[in-house]
């Protein structure tokens, strides 16, 4: 038998999905489309998050969405009856969505003139949060029922999103959710992070979140080509 | 979890260095992983099995080495080693702020190396 030998490799195991999301983030910025993953837990409000965004700017925005949530044909219908183009990603029961995945919707999208696209990823606070998709922004939702602890459950998810929203405030005055305690966990977590705090239900708080998406995609279109 | 998806990554690296360094068999495998990602051990093993089967890396063991979550506060430097759930309600032990940490390991997610013959 041969001897055994010590073969160094220190490969980051995810240098494939890495190097397609960069292709992506590259293509994204060539033809200015902001592209936002928006990432919460089963029905924290992804989808009427999403409604509410394209209702508020489907005329004066180019909007797509990258649909993945796994048992949403009804959702589907519902993306698809507001006029913006969309693609529905077959995930085979997958907890995440990886970059390459992502190249498919938009892939599918097939259109360069988009400002803004949405990407619905599989509801689940702990896998998205290991995976690059090549947005540009990462967006979560926490929904007052879920309750205030959760940055100390998935951390991971709360340093990777740039924004958080916070959905169905609605709820906030039924329960014992407390947003300052909410707001020291994640400040600990993520310095940088813009928090809105909505109600997909009443409409409150929806405003805010539409200005700073518009202000985004506009941020993007100017900013230089690398 | 996802233990799929990256057990096949795992395979497809250890199989490109296998054939780069011309061995024969591979013996055992070590991933070096963040005490911030989940990762099962035991299923890892089982999908590698699997997966591996007809390849020289079928029947390797994989070890995962754990690391530490340690964070740094950028106000006065200090760098201590916490749990996870701790992340959220940090204060730094020296200074007493508490609102600007980095985080310094605990989101490692490599293959270190491998024993082969
Ligand atoms: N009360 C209340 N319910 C909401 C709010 N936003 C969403 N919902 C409801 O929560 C459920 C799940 O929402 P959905 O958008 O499908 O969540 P998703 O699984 O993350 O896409 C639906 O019944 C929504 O009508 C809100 O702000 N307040
Ligand atoms: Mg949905
Ligand atoms: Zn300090």
């Amino acid at each position: 038998m041969d001897e055994i030998k010590l073969i160094e490799i220190k490969e980051d195991i995810q240098s494939d999905n890495a190097v397609v999301a960069e292709e992506l983030r590259d293509r994204l910025r060539k033809s200015r489309t902001l592209m936002i993953n928006l990432m919460s837990s089963p029905g924290s409000g992804k989808t009427s998050l999403l409604l509410r965004s394209i209702e508020a700017l489907k005329n004066e925005l180019n909007i797509g969405v990258i649909e993945a949530d796994i048992d949403s044909v009804v959702d589907s219908e519902k993306i698809a009856e507001t006029g913006v183009r969309n693609v529905q990603l077959r995930t085979g029961g997958f907890c995440h969505l990886d970059a390459s995945m992502v190249k498919k919707g938009l892939d599918g999208l097939d259109d360069p003139a988009l400002d803004l696209i949405f990407i619905e990823n599989v509801g689940n606070l702990v896998c998205p949060a290991e995976f690059d998709t090549g947005a540009i922004q990462d967006a979560m939702i926490l929904s007052i029922p879920e309750g205030d602890d959760k940055p100390l459950k998935y951390p991971l998810m709360f340093t990777k999103a740039n924004v958080l929203i916070v959905n169905k405030i609605d709820y906030i005055t039924i329960s014992d959710f407390a947003m300052d305690r909410l707001r020291g966990y994640v400040s600990r977590l993520n310095t940088d992070i813009e928090i809105f705090e909505v109600s997909c239900k009443t409409g409150e708080g929806v405003d805010q979140w539409v200005d700073w998406l518009r202000q985004s995609v506009s941020d993007f279109k100017q900013s230089p080509v690398r | 979890m996802h233990e799929l998806p990256v057990t096949e990554h795992i395979l497809n690296i250890v199989l490109k260095h296998a054939e780069r360094n011309r061995v024969q068999r591979v013996v055992s495998i070590t991933l070096t992983i963040g005490d911030l990602s989940e990762l099962e051990n035991e299923w890892i093993q089982h999908y590698f099995d699997y997966l591996s089967k007809d390849t020289i890396a079928a029947g390797a063991k994989l070890h995962i080495e754990r690391m530490p979550i340690v964070i740094r506060c950028n106000a006065c430097g200090q760098t201590e080693s916490i749990r996870k759930d701790q992340l959220g309600q940090i204060t730094c032990s020296k200074c007493g702020k508490s609102d600007d940490f980095s985080l310094v390991s605990g989101r490692e997610y490599y293959i270190k190396e491998m024993e082969a013959q």
